[in-house]
C-alpha cells in the first residue's frame, strides 16, 4: 500500500507507463475504454467473418462450402460473439471513455475493478473460440442454446461454453457496479439526476438492466451445466424436468438483454441528433422517463419469444398486451428525435448519417417488432427470416449504427484529430446500402415460409438469398474502411479543437483535444 | 477502358441473368387455405398497413425538415423544446392504435385455442430429423423422411420442384373436417409448420401440444421444421395432402390393411439376404443421418459402426442400444420407432455391411422376444 503512494507523490501528474504493462495493469478509463474498444471491433470482425461464412453457404440452394453441422456452429459463434463480444463490450468501452468526461469526474469510481472487468473478457473469449478447434466442434445450438440440444445433445465443447458464459457475466456485472458507482457518486457539484446527460441516464439504467439479468443467465447455464455433469434434471423431461422452463429462465435474461444492447446507443444518439441540428433535444424529460418505462417493462414481456411453445391462452393474451405496450414509449423516443431535427438548423457529418440511419432504420425494426407482438400472426413469423430481418434491424443500424455514430462523434475528443470526413461518408453509405440490400429481403423470406437457421432452402428463395448475400458481403468488406479511417485518425489528421462540432453540448467537450490523460481532477461546477 | 467495360457488363448480365430467368419474387404471405390462415393473413395485412401510415407521417416529418431545414440552406435553429399538448397527444394516439389492433387479435387467438369437438385425432411426434404421425382413432401410424436425394443436396444432380420439400410418406387428412394435431417430440425440441394453414406449434419432449385446423380445398400442402433441432434440422420437411373424404376413408382401410400385414410379417422366417436387403433401406431413413451411409459415423458425438466392437462381436449390446438407446446421449430408443422386422433387419445389415462380415443375423422374433423380456 505505501509503495503505491510512495510512486504516486514521486510524480505526480504522471501520464501513461511504458510498454506492455501500461495495457495489462492500467487502472485508467481512457485506456480501458480504448481496450474495449479495439476488442469489440475484433471481436465484430470475427464475428463479421462467420456471417460472411454464413451468406456464403446460403449463396444458392444446395450445400456448397460447409456441412450442416458446421453451419451451425457459425449461427451459434456468429450471434454469441456479436452480442457478448462486440455489441455489449463496444458500449462498455464508450462509457469508459466518456461517463467520466460527462459527469465531471476523474476516473471511473472503482478503477482497479475496471481492469479486471476488461482483462476478464479476452479470456473469456479465448475459452468461447477455442472450442470450434476441440473435437466434435464448437456450440451448435444457437445463440439461444435451448435445451435439450444444449443439453443431452450438445457436444462435448458445452462445457467450455459455460464457463466462458460465466466470465463474461462476471465482467458484465462488474462493468455495471462500476457504472452504478460512478454515476451516482462522483457527479460534478450541481449536476442534478435530471441534469445528466441523456447517455449518463441511459447507461445508468442498462447498468441496473445488467445487474438484474446477468445473474439469471449465470443460472440458467449453471443448471445446464448440473444437467450435462452431475445428473439433475432441470432441462430433461424423461427426469421430471422441464425443457420449456429454459425458455422462460433463458428469455427473462434474454429480453431485457435485447434493451441493455439499445438504450446506450438511445443515449447516444439524443445527444448527436441535438448537436447537428443545433437545438436542444425536444423532450429531455420524456426521454428519461421513457427510457426507464422501457426498461421496466422489458422485464414484462420475455414470453412473446415463446408464444408457440404452447402457453395457455391467458398467458399469451398478457404477453401480446404487455409487448405491444413497449411500442407507446418506443415511439415516444423516435417522434422526440424527428421533433428535434424538426425547424433545426441540420448539417450531416457522419456521426449525423448515422444517426438519422438509426432513426429511420431502427424505427422500421420496431414496426416489425409490433407485428411479431401480435401473437396469431407470430405463429406464422416465429422462426423464420421474418424474425432475422427484425432482430438484424434493430442490431446493426440500431445499436452497430449507434456505436459507429458515438466512435465519429467522439474520435476527435479521442484523438486529437479530425477524422477523414470524405472516407467516413463513403463508410456510412456502403454499410447502409450493404445493411439494406442485406436485411430487407429477409423480411420476404420469412413472409414467402423460409425458416431460420437452416444450411439450405427450398428453390423459390434462392433469388432473395442472393441479393442478401451480395449485401452481406459488401457491407461486411466495408467495415475494414472504419478500421483504416481510425488508423488514419489516430496517426494524424487535422488538429481538433476542444468543441469540434459547433452544436454539441456537454462536459467533455470543456477538456482539450486530445483529453488528457487526467482531467477534471479538481471537479467542474455544473449550473 | 472500353473492353473492360463491356467485359464488366457481359459479366453483370450473366451474374443477373439467372435471377430474372427463374425469377421467383414473393414478397408477401399467402393468405392460405384455413379459416385461421385467413384471419392471420388480414391481421398481417392490417399491422402492416398502421406501419406504413405511421412511418410515412413520421419519416415525412423527418425528411421534410432534412431538405429544408439544412444548414446549408441557411436555416436558422427555431428553439422549442417540451410541450405538454404534443407529448400527451403522441402517447395517447398510439396507445388507441395498440387496443384497436389488440381486439381482432385477441378473437382470433381465442379461436385458434379451441381445439374442442375434432373429428380426427392425429398424434405427431418429432424425431431428429422426421416426423411421425399416429392416426390414435385408426390404429396405424407411420414415418416421414425428407425424400430428397443426397445427390441433389450435393449438387450432384439437378434440383427437384419440391426441392427439400418432399417426403416418402406425406399426411392424410380429410377436407372440411376439424383435424386437432397432439404434437410432443422423442429428442429435442421441433416445430411443426404448415405455412398455408396458418398451424405452428413446437413439439417439446414431455410435453403434448394441441392445435387444430380445417382444410377446405383439397391440395398438397408443405412446411418445414422451424425449431432448431440439430445437424439436419434444415431437411425435415412437412407434406400434407388433404383429400375428400371418401378417398381420406379408402387410404385409412388401407393403412390399417398394411399395419396388420406387417404385424404378421414378424412371424415370417427370414433369410440373411432379405433382411439385409431390408436393412438396407431401414438403415437408410433411421441411421444413416447420423452413423452416414458407409458406417464411420461423424465422431464423436455419432460413433463408427463399421469396425466397431459392438456390431463384430457384443451381439447382446448391439441389440439393448438400439432397442432402447444410451441415455444421455444422441442415441434414441429405437424401439418404439420400428418394427420387429426393421429392428432384426437394421442390426443384420450393420453386422454385415460395410466389411462387418460377422454372417451373423437376428430375426424378427428374437427382438419380438428381447422386447417381451424386458
Amino acid at each position: 500500500m505505501s509503495a503505491v503512494a510512495d510512486t504516486h507523490t514521486q510524480d505526480h501528474h504522471h501520464g501513461p507507463a511504458k510498454g506492455i504493462s501500461r495495457w495489462l495493469l492500467t487502472t485508467n478509463h481512457k485506456d480501458i475504454g480504448s481496450m474495449y474498444l479495439i476488442f469489440s471491433f475484433a471481436m465484430f470482425l470475427l464475428g463479421g467473418s462467420m456471417a460472411m461464412v454464413i451468406r456464403a453457404e446460403l449463396f444458392q440452394p444446395g450445400l456448397q462450402i460447409v456441412e450442416p453441422e458446421f453451419f451451425n456452429q457459425m449461427t451459434t459463434m456468429h450471434g454469441l460473439i456479436m452480442v457478448f463480444g462486440a455489441v455489449m463490450p463496444a458500449f462498455v468501452g464508450l462509457a469508459n471513455w466518456m461517463l467520466p468526461l460527462m459527469v465531471g469526474a476523474p476516473d471511473m469510481a472503482l478503477p482497479r475493478m475496471n481492469n479486471w472487468s476488461f482483462w476478464l473478457l479476452p479470456c473469456a473469449f479465448l475459452i468461447l473460440v477455442s472450442t470450434l478447434f476441440m473435437q466434435g466442434g464448437a456450440p451448435d445450438f444457437g445463440w439461444t442454446f435451448y435445451a435439450p440440444l444444449s443439453t443431452t445433445y450438445g457436444p462435448p465443447s458445452t462445457t467450455f461454453f459455460i464457463f466462458a458464459v460465466h466470465i463474461m457475466g462476471v465482467s458484465s456485472i462488474m462493468g455495471a457496479i462500476n457504472v452504478i458507482a460512478t454515476i451516482l457518486n462522483m457527479r460534478a457539484p450541481g449536476m442534478t439526476l435530471m441534469k445528466m446527460p441523456l447517455f449518463v441516464w441511459t447507461w445508468l439504467i442498462t447498468a441496473f438492466l445488467l445487474i438484474a439479468v446477468m445473474p439469471v443467465l449465470a443460472g440458467v447455464v449453471t443448471m445446464m451445466l448440473m444437467d450435462i455433469h452431475f445428473g439433475t434434471s432441470f432441462f430433461d423431461a424423461s427426469g421430471g424436468g422441464d425443457p420449456v422452463l429454459f425458455q422462460h429462465v433463458f428469455w427473462f435474461f434474454g429480453h431485457p438483454e435485447v434493451y441493455i444492447m439499445i438504450l446506450p446507443a438511445f443515449g447516444a444518439i439524443s445527444h448527436i441528433v441535438s448537436a447537428f441540428s443545433r437545438k436542444p433535444l425536444f423532450g429531455y424529460a420524456s426521454m428519461v422517463y421513457a427510457v426507464g418505462a422501457i426498461a421496466i417493462m422489458s422485464f414484462m414481456v420475455w414470453a412473446h419469444h415463446m408464444f408457440t411453445v404452447g402457453m395457455p391462452l391467458a398467458g399469451q393474451l398478457f404477453f401480446m398486451y404487455a409487448t405491444m405496450l413497449i411500442a407507446v414509449p418506443t415511439g415516444v423516443k423516435v417522434f422526440n428525435w424527428v421533433t428535434t431535427m424538426f425547424r433545426g438548423s441540420l448539417s450531416f457529418e457522419a456521426p449525423m448519417l448515422f444517426s438519422v440511419a438509426f432513426i429511420i432504420l431502427f424505427t422500421i425494426g420496431g414496426f416489425s417488432g409490433l407485428m411479431l407482438a401480435i401473437a396469431p400472426a407470430d405463429f406464422q413469423y416465429h422462426d423464420t427470416y421474418f424474425v432475422v430481418a427484425h432482430f438484424h434491424y434493430v442490431l446493426v443500424p440500431g445499436a452497430i449504427f449507434g456505436i459507429f455514430a458515438s466512435a465519429y462523434f467522439w474520435l476527435p475528443k479521442w484523438t486529437g484529430h479530425m477524422y477523414d470526413e470524405t472516407l467516413a461518408k463513403t463508410h456510412f453509405w456502403l454499410s447502409f446500402i450493404g445493411m439494406n440490400l442485406a436485411f430487407f429481403p429477409m423480411h420476404f423470406l420469412g413472409l414467402a415460409g423460409m425458416p431460420r437457421r437452416i444450411p439450405d432452402y427450398a428453390l423459390q428463395f434462392t433469388d432473395f438469398n442472393m441479393i442478401s448475400s451480395i449485401g452481406a458481403f459488401m457491407f461486411g468488406a466495408t467495415q475494414l474502411l472504419f478500421l483504416f479511417i481510425v488508423v488514419k485518425c489516430v496517426k494524424g489528421g487535422k488538429k481538433a479543437p476542444a468543441k469540434p462540432w459547433d452544436g454539441a453540448e456537454g462536459l467533455e467537450w470543456t477538456v482539450p483535444s486530445p483529453a488528457p490523460y487526467h482531467t477534471f481532477s479538481t471537479p467542474p461546477e455544473v449550473k | 477502358m472500353r473492353v473492360h467495360a463491356k467485359r464488366a457488363v457481359a459479366l453483370a448480365a450473366g451474374l443477373l441473368l439467372p435471377v430474372t430467368v427463374m425469377a421467383d419474387w414473393t414478397m408477401n404471405m399467402s393468405p392460405g387455405v384455413t379459416s385461421t390462415s385467413n384471419q392471420i393473413f388480414s391481421l398481417h395485412m392490417t399491422i402492416l398497413w398502421i406501419c406504413v401510415a405511421i412511418g410515412v407521417i413520421v419519416f415525412g416529418v423527418m425528411f421534410w425538415s432534412i431538405f429544408a431545414h439544412r444548414k446549408s440552406r441557411g436555416a436558422k435553429p427555431a428553439n422549442f423544446h417540451e410541450n405538454t399538448v404534443v407529448e400527451v397527444l403522441w402517447t395517447i394516439i398510439p396507445l388507441a392504435i395498440l387496443v384497436a389492433m389488440a381486439i381482432p387479435a385477441t378473437a382470433t387467438l381465442v379461436e385458434m385455442y379451441d381445439t374442442t369437438e375434432s373429428d380426427v385425432d392425429i398424434k405427431i411426434t418429432g424425431y431428429q430429423w422426421r416426423w411421425q404421425y399416429e392416426y390414435i382413432d385408426d390404429d396405424f401410424s407411420f414415418f416421414s423422411n425428407m425424400s430428397t436425394p443426397r445427390d441433389q443436396i450435393r449438387n450432384r444432380q439437378a434440383k427437384g420442384e419440391h426441392y427439400l420439400l418432399e417426403v416418402d410418406n406425406p399426411l392424410v387428412i380429410p377436407v372440411g373436417k376439424k383435424v386437432r394435431f397432439l404434437l410432443t417430440a422423442n429428442d429435442v425440441i421441433h416445430s411443426w409448420w404448415v405455412p398455408a394453414f396458418g398451424v405452428k406449434k413446437d413439439a417439446i419432449p414431455g410435453f403434448i401440444n394441441e392445435t387444430w385446423t380445417r382444410v377446405d380445398v383439397p391440395g398438397t400442402y408443405r412446411g418445414q421444421c422451424t425449431e432448431l433441432c440439430g445437424k439436419d434440422h434444415g431437411f425435415m420437411p412437412v407434406v400434407v395432402k388433404a383429400v375428400p373424404e371418401e378417398e381420406y376413408n379408402e387410404w385409412v382401410a388401407e393403412q390399417r390393411e398394411m399395419a396388420e400385414m406387417e404385424r404378421q410379417l414378424t412371424e415370417k422366417d427370414w433369410t440373411l439376404d432379405e433382411l439385409m436387403e431390408r436393412g438396407e433401406r431401414a438403415y437408410a431413413t433411421a441411421c444413416a443421418s447420423c452413423h452416414q451411409a458407409d458406417g464411420t459415423g461423424l465422431p464423436p458425438a455419432f460413433p463408427a459402426l463399421k469396425g466397431s466392437q459392438m456390431a463384430l462381436e457384443d451381439m447382446e449390446g448391439h441389440i439393448d442400444i438400439v432397442v432402447n438407446g444410451a441415455p444421455g446421449t444422441a442415441m434414441q430408443a429405437f424401439g418404439n420407432q420400428l418394427s420387429e422386422v426393421d429392428l432384426a433387419a437394421v442390426i443384420t445389415y450393420e453386422r454385415n455391411a460395410w466389411g462387418n462380415n460377422t454372417g451373423e443375423m437376428v430375426t424378427p422374433k428374437e427382438i419380438f422376444d428381447y422386447k417381451n423380456q424386458q
